[in-house]
């Protein structure tokens, strides 16, 4: 229950920083991709079932709001959940490079597909400049901030793990 | 064991909500089904909270501003001594286009020129967290009479149209959004033409026009103003500035970019007009 708190939390301050704080200082137009930070973080540290909701409840959180298609964003960061969530077993916890690559992997993907849905309803066809101004430098950006978020969400799912496993560790205290 | 009926679970909980999202993403989509109720009941948890940030951040950036300067002090006396001399002979051109406007708009039957109408004053609280739209939220709603469809303006020239209203919050749609299109025509001939919002051309500040179809000579500095014939634009709200303009290969059109007259990158303040077009 304490868990499902702070990721709703933790997904709103996210969504909230994307759309305000960062919003005011975008680098080159482009803002970064925090809740997808949090989506690859957490199903690697989590494994399928939370990457999965975690995705799912981010993206809806940004459909709800600004896109056309209610479900697009939801549907997309839930595979990148469910996919990244794959890697939990072959995964080790201090190590930076591996949520980075996946992170940078997730938002190439998340690009292209919002691309190719994007082609289905609207024609426009110019896919070098979209990844150009758009893809790439998300990307970059991306990358750069996990660097310190992952960090963060790391001590994070760590305490709750701790507090976990001490309430289940001791039977005999009243719940 | 255990493992096995985890993995096929979740496989299973992914095709089920695999499937839901499919069906919101046609229903929405094709508008069959509408998003605004759960956005509206979104908007009163979310709204709140992006106005507490903005203000915030608004008070953090003016007290840094306001240390900043307190170094600079005698720099910027400087600065802004020099500044109101520029000032003075701004303001000297600055009225003689007063004049030019005023007569620009007389010449053009303009006079029920935008500045006429009632409007509101909104403040942006938050801007599209993807990179793919440009579309913000402002801080005034239906309480305030707001309504789809009515027309964004600031610092004098169009900056987009409402796309979506709850109680105390609207969405507005930036002309310069990729997917967007405006119906609009030059100022002194009313050769028509449309401006597309571009995702390219918005890291300069641009926008870009096409299908302009006339015979006349149309340079560069030519003012281009919403049109009669758009539907959802009210007449005569200036878009910008023409900063480049080529014949297309087919001799007939022409295409090219222009400056917008809204700095979109700084906006805060905007103004909606509360009178909406009227199509038959």
């Amino acid at each position: 229950m304490r868990r499902r708190i702070i990721m709703l939390i933790l997904i709103l301050a996210c969504f909230l920083a994307q759309c305000t704080v960062w919003g005011m200082f975008p680098i080159g137009n482009v803002k970064p991709n925090l809740l997808l930070v949090l989506t690859v973080a957490f199903a690697l540290m989590r494994g399928r079932k939370s990457g999965m909701i975690t995705g799912l409840i981010s993206g809806l959180v940004m459909d709800l709001y600004f896109s056309r298609y209610f479900g697009l964003c939801g549907l997309i960061y839930m595979y990148i959940g469910y996919f990244v969530g794959g890697l939990y077993k072959f995964f080790f916890d201090e190590d930076i490079r591996m949520p980075m690559l996946l992170v940078a992997v997730s938002d190439f993907a998340y690009g292209i597909i919002y691309y190719l849905f994007r082609l289905l309803f609207k024609m426009r066809f110019d896919f070098g400049a979209y990844l150009k101004h758009i893809i790439v430098p998300e990307l970059v950006y991306t990358v750069a901030v996990t660097l310190v978020l992952y960090r963060v969400f790391f001590v994070i799912n760590r305490k709750l793990s701790e507090r976990e496993r001490e309430e289940e560790e001791s039977p005999w205290l009243l719940k | 064991m255990n493992k096995k009926t985890d993995n096929t679970n979740n496989r299973l909980i992914l095709i089920v909500l695999t499937l839901i999202c499919a069906a919101a993403i046609v229903l929405t989509g094709t508008d069959i089904v509408s998003i605004s109720p759960i956005r509206k009941a979104a908007g009163y948890v979310i709204v709140p909270m992006q106005k507490g940030i903005n203000t915030i951040g608004t008070w953090l950036t003016e007290k840094k501003d306001y240390f900043g300067r307190a170094n600079e002090l005698n720099d910027r006396i400087k600065e802004l001594e020099e500044q109101v001399a520029d000032l003075q002979e701004e303001n000297l051109v600055l009225s003689e286009n007063q004049q030019e406007l005023k007569r620009l708009r007389e010449l053009y039957s303009l006079d029920a020129g935008y500045y006429e109408y009632e409007k509101v004053a909104a403040t942006v609280i938050s801007k599209d967290p993807g990179n793919w739209y440009s579309s913000f939220i402002i801080d005034k709603g239906s309480d305030d009479g707001i309504a789809v469809d009515m027309n964004v303006i600031s610092q004098g020239g169009l900056v987009g149209l409402v796309t979506d209203v709850g109680s105390h919050w609207a969405m507005v749609r930036a002309i310069i959004d990729d997917a967007n299109s405006v119906s609009a025509m030059t100022l002194s001939r009313n050769d028509t033409c449309i401006v597309t919002g571009d995702l390219v051309l918005l890291d300069d500040g641009l926008v870009a026009f096409s299908q302009m179809n006339t015979t006349n000579t149309v340079t560069e500095g030519e003012r281009i103003v919403t049109s009669n014939i758009s539907d959802k634009y009210l007449p005569g709200i200036l878009i910008g500035t023409i900063n480049e303009i080529s014949e297309d290969s087919n001799h007939l059109t022409r295409t090219g970019t222009i400056i917008p007259a809204v700095n979109f990158k700084s906006i805060q303040e905007v103004l909606v007009i509360k009178t909406l077009k009227k199509t038959p």
